[in-house]
């Protein structure tokens, strides 16, 4: 957002006011407070006025640098900690010697299916639901209801989410503490993920190309999946991305639902519980005595890595389709 | 945020083949969901704290001092675990609220177009992050920090858990107030600046004002993901379960207790529907929030 004043426009080293500023020769002494375009200040008022403002901007440019200061410290903190833990071992085998040591394939294996299982539950659920949204819903109590669900799904704390967990699939329907209960747990809490990413990247349809293929004699439903399905697919996509994400790095909802705290082997069946990343790195960190730290520091660079990786894909498809349709960035 | 305006009218009559409306049912049939496990949530969390109230009443439960799950004569008091949770956010929204603000100012009125196309997705990043990550840095490395700080034994306590949950509730907060910025007509800034203003002053004296209960929801919703946040605070508070208003004392979170003692405690024991019980304080806590700024965001819309 520039300054919408006209004298932003010259200043800088275009030619002054007289355009005669000939190389070479000193330019005309004009009064400037600082060296910010405009006019010189008639009196000190403004030049104050100047001042105060640059002193101003430069404090919240200083704050905004400070509040992404923990993105670089922690990146580059887990990355010199955790490579020299990185290896093949280290990705291929199980925990040995109680932990101690050995690799951690049983919980990148376990979050695989957690995950796995999640966007099964969230993927058409949400899609469907946020199709709903923006190509059905007329503004009836139902729309509305659905619409404060959502939200309000979207505020509910995870441990919440397991607490349910716990109550609903592992307890009440009996399926224990497994990849199942944990699967579906997971799948609901990204569930307002999905219904809010796919219902926007539906409204970045234009209106033009439903009514094109509406007056080409086509129904309602083959429009949304002709015309509306294929045009939001990225921005469908970058809604399911976000959910895997998202579903990858909780830990208390898998708590007390699916995850367990050594598990050598991989689970024979969906009414098994896994090893999780995000579970074994708290395990590690807080309940396993004398364990190696690169063994910590090299669980969380993976766990990281993971999440930040398919966060960074997601930011790039979404630029993407902004692109297309040459919307601006408003959400 | 900004809805397009819907062209519903002409659309309409389509709507009679019998597959749009087939179609159209199953859509509505997913959608509604959501609204179905909002209900079980609440449902199944009621359904598991009650049977506490058999054997413990109510006010002693919200009234009561001492949280002693374990002990012979057990106490299910939820007091001291509500102070913690205040304690953790009041010191998180003391940090997070003026760099939010400031922060939020900066991408919506300073930074040239560039700038904040580059600010937006690291913001998105530092919002990924997942909270055990956090929890993790907080024991590392911040933990130490604190210690030498304030040359207390241990760096595990409220300051700790305050200073991680700013950071992660900082996208949240930034990210809807700068929303809230943008959606501030252009003609009030030309208007302000047209009288002598200076960018800064509109921004202060105009364009905040104006976008001022959008703001106040931002917040409440940053806020909101605090309260609820537990791995970090489980890791990095210290989990001591008693009455303290300090930043630098240990404290244990409604959350963190949750999380803590679920994984033990054996399923219908008192013990398991006192813990249920909390969740649900918890739940209709962050449902209040939330709720409250709905209604801002509202207000702010109209």
């Amino acid at each position: 957002m520039r300054s919408p004043s006209i004298a932003g426009r010259r200043g800088g080293d275009g030619p002054g006011p007289g355009g005669w500023t000939a190389r070479g020769r000193r330019a005309p002494p004009v009064l400037r407070p600082g060296h910010g375009p405009g006019r010189p200040s008639q009196d000190g008022l403004a030049a104050v006025k100047r001042w105060r403002q640059r002193a101003a901007f430069a404090v919240l440019g200083a704050l905004t640098l400070l509040v992404l200061a923990p993105l670089a410290l922690i990146v580059a903190y887990l990355v010199v900690g955790g490579l020299p833990a990185i290896s093949w071992e280290f990705l291929t085998r199980g925990p040995s010697n109680m932990m101690r040591s050995g690799g951690i394939f049983p919980a990148i294996a376990g979050t695989f299916l957690l995950v796995t299982g999640a966007s099964l539950v969230a993927v058409p659920l949400g899609v469907a639901a946020g199709l709903y949204l923006s190509e059905y819903a007329r503004p009836t109590l139902f729309t509305r209801l659905v619409r404060l669900a959502v939200v309000n799904l979207a505020g509910v704390p995870s441990v919440v989410y397991g607490l349910f967990g716990l109550s609903l699939f592992v307890v009440f329907l009996r399926m224990g503490v497994s990849v199942m209960a944990g699967s579906l747990t997971l799948g609901l809490l990204v569930l307002p993920v999905v219904i809010s990413s796919t219902e926007e990247a539906a409204r970045n349809v234009p209106q033009s190309h439903r009514h094109a293929s509406l007056a080409l004699g086509a129904t309602r439903w083959s429009t949304v999946r002709h015309v509306v399905i294929p045009g939001a697919a990225p921005g469908i996509l970058t809604g399911i991305i976000l959910a895997v994400s998202r579903s990858a790095g909780e830990t208390a909802p898998i708590m007390f639902t699916a995850a367990a705290f050594f598990l050598p082997r991989l689970p024979g069946s969906p009414f098994d519980p896994v090893m999780a990343l995000p579970y074994h790195l708290y395990v590690l960190s807080t309940e396993v005595a004398r364990a190696d730290p690169t063994l910590r520091l090299g669980t969380a660079l993976v766990l990281l890595t993971l999440v930040l990786l398919s966060n960074l894909l997601a930011i790039v498809l979404r630029a993407r389709m902004r692109a297309r349709y040459g919307g601006g960035d408003e959400t | 945020m900004n809805r397009r305006p819907r062209a519903a009218g002409p659309l309409r009559p389509r709507l009679r083949g019998s597959e749009g409306r087939q179609a159209e049912l199953v859509l509505a049939g997913l959608a509604s969901f959501s609204l179905l496990v909002l209900g079980l949530i609440f449902l199944f969390l009621l359904r598991e704290s009650l049977p506490l109230f058999k054997h413990y009443p109510l006010p002693a439960f919200l009234t009561g001092t001492e949280w002693q799950p374990t002990s012979t004569n057990v106490r299910f008091g939820l007091i001291p675990l509500f102070t913690g949770t205040v304690v953790v956010t009041f010191g998180a929204a003391v940090i997070s609220v003026p760099l939010a603000l400031g922060v939020a100012l900066f991408v919506s009125e300073v930074a040239p177009r560039r700038v904040r196309e580059l600010l937006k997705p690291c913001l998105e990043l530092l919002a990924a992050i997942p909270s055990v990550v956090y929890g993790f840095i907080g024991l590392l490395v911040l933990s130490d920090w604190i210690k030498g700080a304030f040359g207390l034994d241990s760096g595990l306590c409220a300051l700790n858990g305050s200073i991680l949950l700013a950071v992660m509730a900082l996208p949240t907060m930034v990210t809807l107030s700068e929303d809230a910025l943008r959606a501030v007509p252009e003609s009030y800034r030309h208007a302000s600046l047209a009288m002598g203003a200076s960018r800064w002053e509109t921004m202060v004296h105009v364009t905040l004002p104006s976008a001022r209960s959008g703001i106040l929801a931002a917040m409440m919703l940053g806020l909101g993901r605090v309260i609820g946040e537990t791995m970090t605070v489980l890791m990095v508070t210290g989990n001591a379960a008693h009455i303290s208003f300090s930043l630098l004392d240990s404290v244990r979170t409604m959350t963190a207790t949750i999380a803590a003692e679920m994984a033990e405690c054996p399923w219908g024991t008192p013990h398991y529907h006192a813990l249920f019980a909390v969740g649900t304080t918890l739940f209709l806590m962050t449902f209040a929030v939330n709720a409250a700024a709905d209604v801002l965001l509202r207000k702010e819309v109209r």
